[in-house]
Order: structure tokens, then C-alpha cells, then sequence
């Protein structure tokens, strides 16, 4: 065990990890040259196609170091963005140490303070690395600075490296056997392994990662899974290579994969503790705090009959992606679907698209919201995660919404127009202070309604990328919150209502009814679309009545023609929604919200 | 070309099981181009494979400035009796505005010629719609045929085909797209001028004096048997629909090999009920329960429950067994149809 180091790659959003974690591989031989791509432990087409890393990574390497030892290394790199946090603190609480890394030419960014304090509060070894110092715009002296500042560490310490050229890729190595403690646990105690992530394979059922705290897994081993309290076998047990590599046994301080033929997704959680029938832990590692997630919104599927095969879809996503929530809900005008939780709108979005590329599913989302707290007259309490739930007014004592502290990097001419956005999404400044004459860090109290839609896009256009933003939930605020419903008809859609603050709700609803007079398609009778607050309607659009549909020529050859055209319409029409007496094609629901 | 046409007509000898024609129609293109020689061809090839009704309604389609006096003096001594002329407008502004080669007067004068040869079953198209079309101009134009005593009228609303170089023009701004409230109008204005004069609405857009419905064409709208001869020319036998390759030299190679080039579709009951409900409902003899029955007891049900919620809102008439779309009705017919689709 004295040869094993557990340590992840961490750092702000386009830093480098997936890149150096590629050197990284490469040096220790862990990939062959043939099989060797840009960002390989990005193995998702997602995560290909959008260039950034989605979820944790976790891999094994064997390194031969100067002093003759071999060491067993596991990695896992990261994602950066925000809305994947839940992934970073997953694989900071597996490991004994972190590479903090910080792009030479941007220095230290939201997420890279975020992050490393984090890895600091679960006590890592932090190995500072100033990444990128291949590129001309590198500012070595001044960004060492910064990372000193940071942290507190000599100069020394630091790493220049380039996961481009591959510069200082042995030192790492080095330091990674010199400075990360070797894992703690013991071989002789009872099992105890952690599960971090987990997925679903068809063929194999689920296969769960872990880290051993205590004790030695075997394959055939009768294992217990603490939480869930039920029991399998070991069909599988390995350690993650590029592959997975099949093993004997896995001893404590080692990373591994475990397959027990389970189907179900609900008997694997991840946070879990592994531990074997024969010689029982007394107790459960403690699992991971439970994820809170930032944004809800309704998912539906399009066909109502494939509710229980979307129940399945996002129960084997959940699986492989911890940070989403789900229960059921119901809609007037959807059926049955979902109310999902996600970390943010990019989260919101990478669910949508697995869920359609992984399960087939295409799902309609309604409008998001985050989740506010709701006093009735009578003095209770209640959360309020999607608008029905919020109490009518005449019941309701106030309601409170979520606000955050945001922390924005950026350069010192952006500081003005960064504040009026800052105004105009309801926040104060707190607390402004330079890091450098050429870097300061804002602080506002925000309310998180007002960030999580586009706030990030806006931030960056007006900084012209030169501001990064990371945020932390604060407490709750009374807010002037009201319900707005859109009407066809004078018939609510409820899937179509959302939580807005009374000065924005009349501009949405303006939005929102200009949509829909161009999605919905003209029917025999006049359709008013209107966007109300309680019985007052703030805003109102109308379609007007279909005057005439019908062919001029209908002779021999026009008659299939015009059959063909006719039957598709049709085929479109049975897929429609019917609110009231207006029919409501499904791309409506799905495009109302592309509001830009 | 010619000479194609009359093999095919010999190939295609069996496809109307040897039944009597009771209509040819000269259509698509520029028929009136054809020499009297070829048409007497064509008779004559007709003649050999096929039986021809001694009645038969035999149309030619012609644009006014094809018909010279002399080529409807040839023509009157054919067996064509009726004539179909691409009128489209007594007005300059409109005939323009869609590229037509010929001028009012010209359409007024080669009509009145006509009759003068003794073609008394005379047909013309107007098309409404138009931009360039006020609803007083409308009127005039209906009423210009009605004083010309003319038979039958096909009238039809400005369509703008996808691809076309009109299409092209109005999507790019230079032209004008049809209005729709203004071509609802022109069709109410046309349904109540025409049956004041004593037309007959037959069908959507065609309307007759009495006996002079287009006997070719109700065939289309009654699911009657039709061959159709020449490149594109579409053929119908109660359950498939094929057509021809469009491409002339093509076709013509084909069949000098002696092969009919040409695509098939067979229908299944939906389709065969769907197109009857496409095509009856736009005519006055309108879906009869009777036929759709013969479908099987599972259309007649779905008929009468769809139909119902049409019948409340008048835009469907009810006569015994048989069903018709009100005036309201036929603004919205394809609307309708597709409604009643399976
Ligand atoms: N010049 C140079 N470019 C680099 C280096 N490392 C990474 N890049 C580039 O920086 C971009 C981001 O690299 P990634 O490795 O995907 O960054 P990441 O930190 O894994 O990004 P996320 O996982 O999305 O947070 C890519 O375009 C890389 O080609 C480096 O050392 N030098
Ligand atoms: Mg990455």
C-alpha cells in the first residue's frame, strides 16, 4: 500500500487537465501510441464534440520512478465547469492529493480558488502546477505570484508544465509520489469500499466504481451493500484502465470496478459501502453530502406511453450522473413526466441530450425554475419546485427565494458594466478587492433566479471572455414572486407557467405569447393567446381564424399527391397536445423557451 | 413523341379491361401544338386497341393564342368535340402579372371563334387570387363568361407551387403572396355568382350548366378507371396508381423497347379511403356511407364519429346517406379531409 497514490486533477474550466492527463497517460505507458487522441479520457461523443470534460475520470497508471519503486497511480481528471461540481468534490473525497492546475496565460480563475478549497477542506495535498507555459502569452513570473498567493507555497513548488509540449511531466510524477500520502486504510479490518460513480452497461448490469478504505475485495466474494442492505455477488472485480482490467483481488487504497449482474438501478447509490457477508464492516463509510441541485424543471416524454420507459432512461442516467434528481409529476397538458433537478442550465441541457442519445428519448422540458420557500397565512412551510405547487395568494404569507455569493475574477475596466448587469439581475455588490493592480475579485450577493438563466452568457460578452464567475448558495429573501400563466383560450397551460419576480413578469409573458403566435398553427377559430398574473392578463397575442385551406386542382396526379400531404399532416396532428379546444403541436412546447 | 404515345396505347391495351371510353381528354402541356395528322393518328390507334363510347366527351386543352381560326376550322372536323381554354383573366393587368402570352382580346375573340366552329361544349379556367385581382374585377370576370354563354367553368385559386419562378419572386419580396382573406372572398363571390346564373358548383372548383359537367374529370372525383398516356401521364385502376417517367427521352427509348416505364403504388384500404374522402367530399355527390361500407363496418364507424363534430358546425351536410360540404365547408375542404382522415 505504500506504493499507491490517489490523486485528482483539478482546475478552472479549459485549464488543461483532459490534455495533461494525456501526457500523464502517455509517459506512464498506461495508452499505446495507436490508441493515443487528443483528451482520450474524454470518451463520451459529448464531451468530444463540445470540447470539455463532463464527468470525473478515474484511471489507472503504474510508475516506474528514478528510485527503482514502481508505484500504482490512480488519477482522476476532472471536469471544470460549475454545473459538474458535484463530480469534482466526489473525486477530491477518493483521493489523498490534487493537481491544481492554472492555465499560464489566465492565472488563477473562479474555479480554480472554488475547487482547491475544496481539495483543502478534504484535506489534500495540493501540488500546484502552472500549466500551458508553452504558449507565448504565458506570464510565468506573474501567475506564480498569484498561485502563491493563493496558497501559500514557495516558489519552488510550483510546476511549469505543458500538456501541449509535455514539459514537466515527470516532475509531476514525482511530485505526486513525493508529497501525496499513501492511502491510510488497512488490509486486515473488514471491507470497506466507497462507491463514487457507477453506470449501466446492457449486457453487464451495473458497474460500480470504488475506492477500498479497509480491507481486500476477491472476486466470488458474497459483498453487502451497506445502504441499499442487499446482497450479491462478485462476478467482477478490476481496476480501471483504459479498459477494464479483470483482477483476483483488490486490496485497500485501491480504485477498482465491481459487477454483480444487478439490472436494478435503485440498489446502487452511489456514496454507498461495499463490505463482504462473511466479515462485515461495523459500520458505513460516510457517504457523500447530497447534492442540491441550482435549477428544476419539468421533463416529459413526447409520447405519454413512454413514461415508464423515461422512468427507466433517467434512472439508469441517475447512475452514471449522481447530481441529477427526479420524482414524478403531473401535467394538464403533458401527462405524466418528471420534476428534475440539475446543477445549472448546462447541466439541464447535457441531460436532455444523454437522455436522447443514450436512451432514445426525446423528452420536452418545461420552463425552469429554482426552488423557493412558500409561508401560508397558517404558518407553514413549503418548498416550491415547480409553479403549481406555489399556494395561492389569498393563503399565502410571503414567499422566500434562494440567493448566492457570487465571486467574479475579471480585470478592472470591466468592473462597471459588470455591475450593471449585476443591477439589472437584482444583486449588490459586497465586497470588491484586487488580487493584482491587474485582477479583481467582486463580490455580490445575487438571487440565484437571476443567474442561473444567462447570466454567465451576458458576463462573458461583456468582458469579452476576460471574467470568470463561481457561486455559492447564500439564504433565503423574501421575494415579490408571482406565478404567470399562459392561457389559450382562457384555458391554463400549466406546463407552460413559470415562477417569475413581478418587474420581469410582463416582458416574459410578452416573450412567451410572441412565441406562440408563431408556433401554433392557425385553426378553424380565432385563438387568444394570453400571458395573466392571477386574474390579470399582462400580456396577449391572437391567432387569427384559418379562412380558407383547400387545392385548387385535385386531378390524377394531384389526388396521391394531396393524399400523401394530407396523411402527414394528420400523422402530425395525433402527436398534438389538446388544451381546451386548441391543438398544441408538441414542437411548440419544445421551442417556446428557445426564447432568443 | 407521337409515335411513342400511339405504342403505348397499344401496350397499355388491357389495362382498362377492353371497357368502352366514355371520355379522352388532350391535356398537360401544349397539346394544341399536335397536327391534325397526328391527332387522326391517335384516334386511330385508339380505335384499334380500345372501344370508344359514341358519346364520348373528347377535350382538348389549347391556349387562346394557339387557336387560330383556321386551326379550330381543322379541329371542328376531328372527333374532338369539347375545348378547354386557358383563359385565366379577361383582364390585361392580371394576365401580365402571370406571363401570359396572349391579351384579353384575344381570349374573348378566340372563345367567340370557337363557337362560331360549333364548339358549343366549351370550358375556360379563371384564376382568382391574383394580386393584381380586385373582387370588382372578379366579379367582371365571371360575368364576362356568363355572357359568353360558356358551358363550364373551371376556376381556381392563385397557387404558388414550391420551386417555382413565381415561388422564387415571392419569397424574395418582387411579387406579392396571395392574401388569404382576399381569396376567401373572391371563392364566396364566385360560388354565389355562379349559382345565380345557373352553374352548378359540382366539384370545388368547377362549375356547369346543366348536362355539361366535365364527364373526364368527375371520373378523377368518382374513382372511375383512367389511363393516362405519355411521359409523367398518371394511370388509376380502382386500387394502384402509377405514373409515368417524366423525362421524354426516356420514355420514348422505353418504349420503343416495347416496356412501359413507368412507377406503381398499390393502395392499401386506409389510402383507397382516405382518397375517396379527399375526392368525394369535394364534389355534390359527396361521401356516400353506402360506399365507404364497403370498406368494411371499421371505416363506416370511424367515418361517423369524425364526421360528427363537422355536421354540428355545418360544414358538413347530411342528405339520406350522403355527405356534402356546406358553402362554409368547402373554404376549408382539405382542412376537412384531412380531419376524416384514417
Ligand atoms: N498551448 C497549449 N494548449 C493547451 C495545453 N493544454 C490544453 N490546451 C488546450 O486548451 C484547451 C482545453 O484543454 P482541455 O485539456 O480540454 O481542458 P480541461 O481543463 O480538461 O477542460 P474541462 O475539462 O472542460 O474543464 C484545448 O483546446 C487544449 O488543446 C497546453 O499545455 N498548451
Ligand atoms: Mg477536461
Amino acid at each position: 500500500m505504500k506504493n499507491i497514490r490517489n490523486f485528482c486533477v483539478i482546475a478552472h474550466i479549459d485549464h488543461g487537465k483532459s490534455t495533461l492527463s494525456d501526457r500523464l497517460l502517455e509517459f506512464t505507458q498506461t495508452i499505446s501510441e495507436r490508441k493515443m487522441q487528443n483528451q482520450a479520457l474524454d470518451d463520451m461523443d459529448l464531451e468530444r464534440e463540445r470540447g470539455i470534460t463532463i464527468k470525473s475520470h478515474a484511471i489507472q497508471m503504474y510508475f516506474n520512478h528514478s528510485n527503482g519503486e514502481k508505484y500504482t497511480l490512480n488519477m482522476i481528471d476532472t471536469p471544470g465547469h460549475v454545473d459538474f461540481s458535484y463530480e469534482v468534490s466526489r473525486s477530491i473525497a477518493a483521493c489523498e492529493g490534487a493537481l491544481l492546475l492554472v492555465d499560464a496565460s489566465q492565472g488563477v480563475q473562479a474555479q480554480t480558488i472554488s475547487n482547491l478549497y475544496l481539495a483543502i477542506e478534504n484535506d489534500l495535498e495540493i501540488i500546484p502546477v502552472l500549466n500551458k507555459v508553452d504558449m507565448e502569452s504565458a506570464m510565468i513570473e506573474e501567475m506564480s505570484d498569484q498561485l502563491i498567493d493563493l496558497i501559500g507555497c514557495k516558489k519552488e513548488d510550483i510546476i511549469l508544465a505543458s500538456g501541449k509540449t509535455g514539459i514537466g511531466i515527470e516532475d509531476i510524477l514525482n511530485e505526486v509520489v513525493a508529497k501525496v500520502p499513501a492511502p491510510s486504510g488497512s488490509v486486515d479490518l473488514p471491507l470497506q469500499a466507497v462507491i463514487f460513480d457507477s453506470m449501466f452497461n446492457s449486457y453487464r448490469g451495473i458497474i460500480a466504481y470504488f475506492r477500498i478504505i479497509n480491507g481486500t475485495l476477491r472476486k466470488g466474494d458474497k459483498v453487502l451493500f451497506m445502504n441499499t442492505d442487499s446482497q450479491y455477488t462478485a462476478d467482477e472485480v478490476g481496476i480501471l484502465q483504459m479498459d477494464q482490467v479483470p483482477q483476483k483481488e483488490l486490496h485497500a487504497g485501491n480504485v477498482g470496478y465491481i459487477v454483480t449482474g444487478v439490472k436494478v438501478s435503485k440498489e446502487i447509490k452511489v456514496g454507498d459501502t461495499i463490505t463482504t457477508v462473511e466479515n462485515p464492516a461495523a459500520e458505513a463509510v460516510q457517504g457523500y453530502e447530497d447534492v442540491k441541485p441550482m435549477v428544476f424543471a419539468g421533463i416529459f416524454p413526447i409520447d405519454n406511453d413512454d413514461f415508464e420507459d423515461l422512468r427507466d432512461s433517467l434512472e439508469k442516467l441517475q447512475l452514471n450522473d449522481a447530481s441529477l434528481v427526479f420524482e414524478p409529476e403531473t401535467s394538464v397538458a403533458l401527462g405524466f413526466g418528471f420534476r428534475c433537478g440539475f446543477l445549472g442550465m448546462l447541466h439541464l441541457e447535457i441531460i436532455q441530450e444523454r437522455l436522447s442519445r443514450e436512451f432514445d428519448q426525446d423528452v420536452i422540458t418545461t420552463i425552469p425554475n429554482v426552488s423557493y420557500l412558500a409561508y401560508t397565512t397558517k404558518g407553514a412551510e413549503l418548498k416550491v419546485n415547480t409553479p403549481a405547487d406555489l399556494p395561492d395568494p389569498t393563503q399565502m404569507d410571503r414567499v422566500d427565494e434562494p440567493w448566492i455569493v457570487a465571486q467574479v475574477i475579471t480585470k478592472p475596466e470591466y468592473i462597471g458594466s459588470i455591475m450593471t448587469l449585476a443591477m439589472e439581475k437584482r444583486g449588490s455588490l459586497t465586497n470588491q478587492h484586487y488580487l493584482t493592480p491587474e485582477r479583481v475579485e467582486l463580490s455580490f450577493d445575487l438571487p440565484l433566479a437571476e443567474i442561473v438563466f444567462d447570466f454567465y452568457d451576458r458576463l462573458k460578452s461583456i468582458s469579452r471572455g476576460y471574467a470568470s464567475f463561481d457561486y455559492s448558495p447564500k439564504e433565503y429573501r423574501t421575494a415579490d414572486l408571482v406565478r404567470l400563466d399562459i392561457k389559450l383560450n382562457g384555458e391554463s397551460v400549466d406546463a407552460l407557467s413559470a415562477l417569475v419576480h413581478r418587474t420581469k413578469a410582463a416582458t416574459f409573458g410578452r416573450r412567451i405569447c410572441k412565441r406562440l403566435k408563431e408556433l401554433l398553427p392557425r385553426q378553424q377559430f380565432q385563438i387568444a393567446i394570453q400571458a395573466a398574473i392571477g386574474g390579470k392578463v399582462v400580456a396577449r397575442e391572437t391567432i387569427s381564424a384559418l379562412r380558407k385551406d383547400v387545392t385548387a386542382k385535385c386531378y390524377g396526379g394531384d389526388i396521391s399527391r394531396k393524399r400523401k400531404l394530407l396523411e402527414k399532416q394528420k400523422k402530425g396532428k395525433k402527436k398534438m397536445r389538446q388544451i381546451g379546444n386548441v391543438e398544441v403541436p408538441q414542437k411548440a412546447f419544445l421551442q417556446v423557451l428557445k426564447l432568443d | 413523341m407521337v409515335a411513342a404515345i400511339i405504342k403505348e396505347i397499344a401496350l397499355q391495351k388491357e389495362y382498362l379491361l377492353g371497357k368502352p371510353l366514355q371520355s379522352v381528354y388532350f391535356g398537360g402541356g401544349t397539346p394544341s401544338l399536335l397536327e391534325i395528322k397526328d391527332l387522326e393518328l391517335i384516334f386511330d390507334a385508339i380505335h384499334q386497341h380500345h372501344s370508344l363510347a359514341a358519346d364520348a366527351e373528347i377535350t382538348l386543352e389549347a391556349n387562346p393564342d394557339d387557336l387560330t381560326i383556321q386551326k379550330l376550322k381543322d379541329l371542328s372536323k376531328t372527333a374532338i368535340n369539347r375545348l378547354s381554354i386557358g383563359t385565366q383573366s379577361f383582364f390585361e393587368e392580371d394576365l401580365k402579372w402571370m406571363n401570359r402570352a396572349h391579351t384579353s382580346q384575344e381570349a374573348k375573340t378566340c372563345i367567340q371563334a370557337a363557337q362560331d366552329q360549333g364548339f358549343d361544349n366549351l370550358t375556360i379556367d379563371l384564376i382568382y387570387g391574383t394580386p393584381t385581382t380586385t373582387n370588382k374585377m372578379w366579379e367582371q370576370n365571371i360575368q364576362t363568361a356568363i355572357d359568353l354563354n360558356i358551358a363550364h367553368l373551371s376556376c381556381y385559386c392563385l397557387t404558388v407551387e414550391p420551386n417555382t419562378a413565381l415561388d422564387h419572386f415571392v419569397k424574395k419580396g418582387i411579387k406579392e403572396a396571395v392574401d388569404e382573406e382576399k381569396s376567401a372572398q373572391q371563392f364566396e363571390i364566385l360560388m354565389q355568382q355562379t349559382v345565380e346564373a345557373g352553374y352548378e358548383h359540382y366539384e370545388i372548383s368547377n362549375f356547369a350548366k346543366p348536362n355539361c359537367h366535365a364527364r373526364h374529370n368527375s371520373n378523377y372525383w368518382l374513382g372511375a378507371s383512367y389511363l393516362g398516356l405519355g411521359p409523367s401521364a398518371h394511370s388509376f385502376n380502382g386500387d394502384s396508381r402509377q405514373w409515368n417517367i417524366a423525362n421524354n427521352a426516356k420514355y420514348i427509348n422505353a418504349i420503343e423497347e416495347g416496356l412501359l416505364p413507368f412507377e406503381k403504388e398499390q393502395l392499401t384500404p386506409d389510402q383507397q379511403y382516405n382518397e375517396y374522402i379527399l375526392t368525394a367530399l369535394r364534389t355534390k355527390w359527396g361521401c356516400q356511407l353506402q360506399k365507404i361500407s364497403t370498406w368494411g363496418l371499421g371505416y363506416e364507424q370511424y367515418f361517423l364519429k369524425t364526421v360528427e363534430p363537422y355536421l354540428k358546425e355545418e360544414l358538413i351536410q347530411k342528405n339520406e346517406q350522403t355527405y356534402t360540404l356546406t358553402s362554409k365547408g368547402k373554404l376549408l375542404a382539405d382542412r376537412i379531409a384531412m380531419e376524416l382522415f384514417i
